[in-house]
């Protein structure tokens, strides 16, 4: 059994395409809703004692879940197929994405927003003129995280009917008396994925942070 | 272009909620002419930056008034008023995700200048504190030293030519020198764009150096306001004196100059003239020796001291060094250094042709000191 079947993967070559496509899509379609929805509450909270800890407590508790339970309980609410799989997987990200950006516009340093407020920039302004890009690498590394472990939840959504790569190596290996190659296929996929999507991630914040390189820059 | 604004506070008070006992500021009332440097000092705690944030209203006053040429800025939207208040704080505060240039720009950004006019003043700013404005308009703040970056905040406040500056211990986070070149541009830039500045220190040696008034606060209440060189001479209460130093006779040197203090005529022979018509006139008293001492010139522009006692005896037959020649425009600090570095009791003060005017020794500096503080008006508050 212990043998990669090579002919096996050339003639499902369509199909691994297909559900690897797939899984790219619930990946970033969840992690992009996710990021909507964790910013702005993470904005809300920041810097308040009593709410950063009711947002940070509900969205810890729900990254508790183990996800075969998580994904059995939004099958009655939303029904089988890709929603209830983003529904879930926007849940599990929740936690890093508000903590990480409240936790990077509170380490704005107090004389930088006292110099921008000073200055008569509006408190929207200061939000995002000064704060939001500041506290870009926070974010961005909340992004990276939760991206890269979606990457790996997200397999467990072919339990009800999300697709992806979870249905080579749930619907084709394990269904099938522990076929191998359908597993390892699938999950060498999900790693560089999840590698991918992480370099493109810090490729972008680099873009966007010029400044953070500046520090070791010439002078 | 340079604008300055008249700065008012009419018995301006807060007091905190919850607060025990006095308030932060206490029925402030003070007046800062257009142009002027208000240095606002006191020990921690004494209420000067309270003040001071009130005037751009980072701070509510619970009661009173604060009016700029007039207007209470309690009229105006807070970041509408903040633009037209140029604001440098001690941790500089600099935008850290943008560049130099464009930390300057900042506030032209946000009153909608256009883009050439925004680039033209970034440049012309960068060049008024020393900066290259191609070389470091380019960088960001984490690339300069911390001298240059409290430069750049400085220019930066400057931006949008504000009729008022409010500056809270600008120059305290950097070291000595550091500071000292630092308040010697704010002076320079000072004169070349005359503001309305009120400037928070804890320093006496820097508020003397940079006020044309200093308001003297403790537990909120101004209990001096008067020029530096009066607080020094004529301390209003010993909680003044005693803030000053007790070398407070030694810090008004520098804001004195030798010709504003009166001097001795300099007991000058004329050339060609007799030893007998020397001391004729010394006894009919239209000349003073200094220690027993004439001046002489050589003709040549060259001075030295005569020693008429040992001319008498015919032990000296060349006069001696003339010892420190200073300028009218010296100050009494830069005299007494020369004194004590020459040795000498006396100095001689010559014009811009090298001829004496007048003669200085500790006598005349201390007079000059003392008279400073009685001179000026009486102290308020």
């Amino acid at each position: 059994m212990a043998e990669i079947r090579w002919d096996w993967i050339s003639r499902n070559a369509d199909e691994i395409q297909a559900r690897t496509i797939e899984h790219l899509a619930l990946v970033s379609v969840s992690t992009g809703i996710a990021v909507a929805v964790a910013i702005p509450i993470g904005i809300a909270v920041r810097g308040r004692r009593i709410p950063f800890a009711t947002a940070t407590g509900v969205a810890g508790i729900l990254y508790t879940i183990p996800s075969l339970a998580m994904f059995a309980f939004l099958l009655p609410i939303f029904g089988i197929g890709f929603t209830p799989a983003v529904v879930g997987l926007v849940l599990y990200a929740l936690l890093i994405l508000i903590r990480n950006t409240a936790v990077g516009l509170e380490g704005v340093p107090p004389a930088v927003r006292e110099a921008s407020v000073g200055m008569g920039l509006t408190p929207r302004q200061v939000l995002t003129r000064v704060e939001l890009p500041l506290a870009l690498p926070a974010i961005m590394a909340g992004i990276r995280l939760a991206m890269v472990s979606t990457v790996g939840i997200a397999t467990v959504a072919v339990l009800i009917g999300g697709g992806g790569l979870g249905s080579l190596i749930y619907s084709d290996g394990i269904q099938r008396g522990l076929f191998l190659t359908p597993i390892v296929v699938g999950a060498v996929c999900a790693t560089v994925m999840a590698i991918a999507l992480d370099l493109l991630l810090v490729l972008a914040e680099r873009m966007l942070t010029p400044w953070a390189r500046a520090r070791t820059g010439d002078r | 272009m340079a604008s300055a604004g008249t700065l008012e506070l009419r018995q301006v008070t807060k007091r905190y909620d919850g607060a025990a006992g006095s308030p932060a500021v206490a029925d402030l009332t003070l007046v800062v002419p257009a142009g002027e440097v208000c240095v606002l000092i006191g020990p921690s705690g004494c209420g000067k930056t309270t003040a001071l944030k009130m005037v751009n209203r980072l701070i509510e006053p619970s009661s009173g008034e604060i009016l700029i040429d007039g207007r209470s800025v309690r009229d105006r939207p807070p970041a509408e008023l903040r633009r037209e208040i140029g604001y440098v704080i001690q941790q500089v505060g600099l935008l850290p995700h943008l560049t130099v240039a464009a930390n300057v720009a900042t506030v032209p950004r946000l009153l909608g200048w256009d883009k050439e006019r925004i680039t033209a003043r970034v440049a012309e700013l960068l060049d008024l504190i020393g900066l290259d404005p191609e070389e470091y308009g380019r960088r960001y703040p984490a690339q300069l030293s911390g001298g240059q970056q409290q430069r750049v905040g400085l220019a930066r406040a400057l931006a949008a030519d504000p009729p008022v500056m409010l500056m809270d211990e600008p120059f305290s986070a950097v070291d000595p020198i550091t500071r000292a070149r630092l308040q010697a541009d704010f002076l320079r830039l000072h004169r070349a764009l005359p503001k309305t500045v009120v400037f928070v220190s804890h320093d006496i040696d820097e508020a003397v150096r940079m006020a044309d008034k200093v308001a003297v606060m403790r537990e909120g209440r101004l209990v001096q306001y008067a020029p530096p060189a009066e607080v020094l001479a004529r301390p209003a209460d010993p909680f003044v004196a005693d803030f000053v130093g007790s070398d407070r006779a030694l810090k008004g040197l520098h804001l004195i100059r030798l010709e504003e203090v009166p001097l001795p005529a300099p007991p000058l022979v004329r050339p060609g003239e007799p030893l007998s018509a020397v001391r004729e006139r010394i006894a009919r008293g239209d000349m003073t020796p200094v220690d027993g001492r004439v001046l002489v010139s050589d003709g040549a522009g060259r001075l030295g001291w005569l020693d008429l006692q040992r001319v008498a005896t015919g032990e000296a037959t060349a006069p001696d060094e003339p010892g420190p020649l200073l300028r009218p425009d010296a100050t009494l600090r830069d005299a007494l250094a020369s004194l004590i570095e020459a040795g000498v009791s006396h100095g001689v003060v010559v014009d811009g042709d090298g001829r004496p005017v007048g003669i200085v020794g500790v006598e005349e500096i201390g007079a000059g000191v003392r008279r400073a503080g009685a001179g000026a008006p009486p102290p308020r508050g």
